[in-house]
């Protein structure tokens, strides 16, 4: 076979293999746009994936799961928001601890769910268009969520920057104490951000277990939500850079597979280790320009914030 | 040499957590019952899995159905390898269980450090090498079903490329990879075959990409020894055949599955039992195929022809019969050395330490 025949094969599956970060990396931009850092996204991701998963199966409705895949990471994701808004809780702390009660709450809703078979989406078929050599699989061939992940981006930038609410979320993220002078409601604006951040991980989570790979399995999202984390930072919080790093993180993901198949002689566990590499090294060349950290990075990032104080 | 060396970290804690509390109710619960036999498993997943964990658990339900009236027994899941696996090992000895199967090589350790002790316990540990005056320890040669699936193969392939899924590098894998190709090109000398190294047990994210990668690359039908459905899953949506691992995965394709690899320890579980009742046990090493059912083949894939599945069967009756070898010679390596010379057949030895391709499998051995 001709390896130039694969570039669109290739294409086609990185689209696939970034939607689940996608999802879930614009959902924390926006949360720690407004100043608020959660590290549950993995927990949030799973939940997600097992309820989705649980209801689509229930009711044969692909919607519907993806619906309640998104309420259901938004309600875990209130427990974060409760406790580390209104409590005062540490947000590092209970992020982590989201995680691993995500992981732990999922397996148990889950039980009954392993081993069961459901049908994946279907994928979008133009005439024409989806035959088209390279590029027709890759973006005419996908199924609605992948297209969805990416028309979240505009959505998110034009809130973000061309709308007042956008505005006001991201004043709060750079000084919530002048946000809060100014009369507006910084606790419920973050509360707000925190349940679209678990909505969007939900998402994400139901695309890995409903679409992706429709199963369920334990922890099956195996540290995407740590990589959607990874993937705000190395975007310097701009939705766009997220879509690129997704796409690169999945790219080079799909790449190191396809090498190994071709017998080239590169050790797989390097092979494996590229795509966190080329995190690494990207947040590397990120952080020479310090200033740019700084301008992007909202100031009040994991900042705890009380009306009276 | 063996799998599940990888722990699972974070999920580790929570589970090291569940798995004492399990622990703890089993050994109150099972107090009243003083005569009987109380023979306690310990598994690295959940026994939910479908699975190598679903495996060993179907193994300890047979030994309930044979001998219910003789024994009690207790599980204990999703176990962490490490540390935390000696305290449930322990917890169990201690709550007056005088057999205890530890079914993940990961155990080995923490195996030994309990079974020294506690040399009233006897403890049967899964795919290790250590033994001790009360630890047998006991594997399957899973490479024989390989031998089998690699010759359907040969017969139902279309483009002569087989993608094949692999977690680790290590010897149980590769030498799983050389039988399934040296049965592969009898058959069809042109097949060959391309491996993807996924660096995981379970992660069907990942192992779906690496199927769609091998398919995209003209591979007809999908070999896994991953333990996900996820492969079985893109086979069947591309039109493609596949072959499971560990369990039969027909429902995750039924369209597309061949068969699988089916790790069968009901026997050799009820059989150890039966040996600690009647004071026969000895801490011995097993290694079992095919012939003493430790290795079975899931029903095969009504699709594939009868003289096919006539010869699938041939194969595995010379296996048992001890007329085929899986790796008998002549076998050669990627540069064509002979490595097992004709007339000659690879020792355990050989085969517990295979770290080379033979003839037939695209890329290197990653080092």
């Amino acid at each position: 076979m001709n390896d130039l025949a694969l570039i669109g094969p290739i294409l086609a599956a990185m689209f696939a293999a970034a939607t689940p970060l996608l999802f879930a990396a614009l959902g924390e931009l926006v949360v720690e746009k407004s100043g608020v850092l959660n590290l549950g996204v993995e927990g949030m991701m799973l939940v997600g994936a097992v309820c989705g998963f649980a209801v689509a199966v229930q009711t044969g409705s692909a919607t519907t799961g993806f619906l309640v895949a998104a309420l259901a990471g938004a309600a875990t994701a209130s427990l974060f928001a409760v406790l580390t808004l209104f409590l005062l809780a540490n947000q590092v702390a209970t992020g982590l601890a989201l995680t691993l009660f995500g992981v732990g709450l999922s397996a148990l809703i889950g039980q009954g769910f392993v081993g069961i078979p459901l049908e994946g989406l279907p994928k979008l078929y133009i005439p024409g268009l989806t035959d088209l050599p390279v590029v027709g699989q890759a973006l005419f061939g996908q199924d609605v969520m992948v297209y969805l992940s990416v028309a979240a981006v505009p959505l998110v930038h034009l809130f973000l920057y061309r709308t007042r609410a956008g505005l006001v979320l991201r004043a709060v993220g750079e000084n919530h104490t002048a946000a809060h002078a100014l009369g507006y409601k910084v606790l419920r604006i973050r509360f707000l951000a925190v349940l679209f951040g678990g909505a969007m991980a939900g998402l994400g989570g139901a695309f890995l277990s409903m679409d992706y790979t429709p199963m369920w399995a334990e922890n099956m999202t195996s540290g995407r939500g740590w990589i959607a984390l990874a993937l705000v930072v190395f975007a310097t919080w701009k939705p766009a850079r997220a879509m690129l790093g997704a796409w690169l993180f999945g790219g080079v993901t799909i790449l190191q597979l396809h090498v190994q198949g071709l017998g080239i002689d590169v050790p797989s566990q390097l092979l494996s280790m590229l795509p966190y590499l080329a995190t690494v090294l990207v947040l590397v060349l990120i952080s020479r320009d310090v200033a740019r950290i700084r301008l992007n990075a909202p100031a009040c990032l994991g900042k705890l914030f009380h009306p009276d104080a | 040499m063996n799998r599940r060396t990888m722990g699972k970290t974070v999920l580790g804690l929570a589970g090291a957590a569940i798995a004492l509390s399990v622990g703890l109710g089993a050994g109150m619960g099972s107090a009243l019952a003083q005569e009987k036999l109380k023979v306690g498993f310990v598994y690295v997943g959940p026994i939910s899995d479908h699975g190598y964990s679903y495996q060993h658990d179907q193994g300890r339900l047979a030994v309930e159905k044979a001998l219910g009236d003789k024994v009690t027994t207790t599980f204990v899941e999703n176990v962490p390898e490490g540390a935390d696996a000696e305290r449930v090992i322990e917890q169990l000895a201690a709550s007056g269980h005088k057999l205890i199967f530890t079914t993940s090589f990961g155990f080995m350790n923490p195996t030994l450090k309990v079974a020294k002790r506690h040399p009233d316990v006897k403890f049967e540990h899964a795919t290790g090498y250590k033994r001790a005056e009360n630890v047998a320890t006991y594997s399957g040669r899973f490479y024989e079903g390989r031998t089998v699936v690699g010759a359907i193969a040969g017969k139902m392939t279309k483009s002569n490329i087989i993608g094949y899924i692999g977690s680790y590098p290590i010897p149980e894998v590769v030498g799983g990879i050389n039988a399934f190709t040296i049965a592969l090109r009898e058959q069809n000398p042109k097949a060959e075959v391309r491996v993807v190294w996924v660096n995981s047990w379970y992660d069907p994210g990942k192992e779906a990409e690496a199927a769609k990668a091998l398919i995209d690359q003209g591979a007809d039908i999908i070999v896994q020894h991953t333990d996900s459905p996820a492969p079985i899953q893109t086979a069947q949506e591309r039109g493609l055949w596949s072959v499971g691992q560990s369990s039969d995965m027909t429902r995750f394709g039924p369209k597309s599955h061949l068969t699988a690899i089916v790790e069968d320890w009901n026997g050799y579980y009820v059989d150890r039992v039966k040996a600690v009742l009647d004071g026969s046990w000895k801490p011995i090493d097993t290694w079992g195929g095919i012939s003493t059912g430790m290795v079975e083949l899931a029903p095969y894939n009504p699709a594939i022809p009868a003289d096919v599945v006539k010869m699938a069967d041939q194969i595995k009756a010379d296996i048992v019969s001890g007329k085929r070898h899986s790796f008998q010679g002549p076998v050669k390596d990627q540069s064509g050395k002979v490595v097992i010379p004709e007339g000659k057949t690879a020792t355990d030895e050989q085969i517990l330490k295979m770290d080379w391709y033979v003839e037939g499998v695209q890329g290197k051995v990653p080092k």
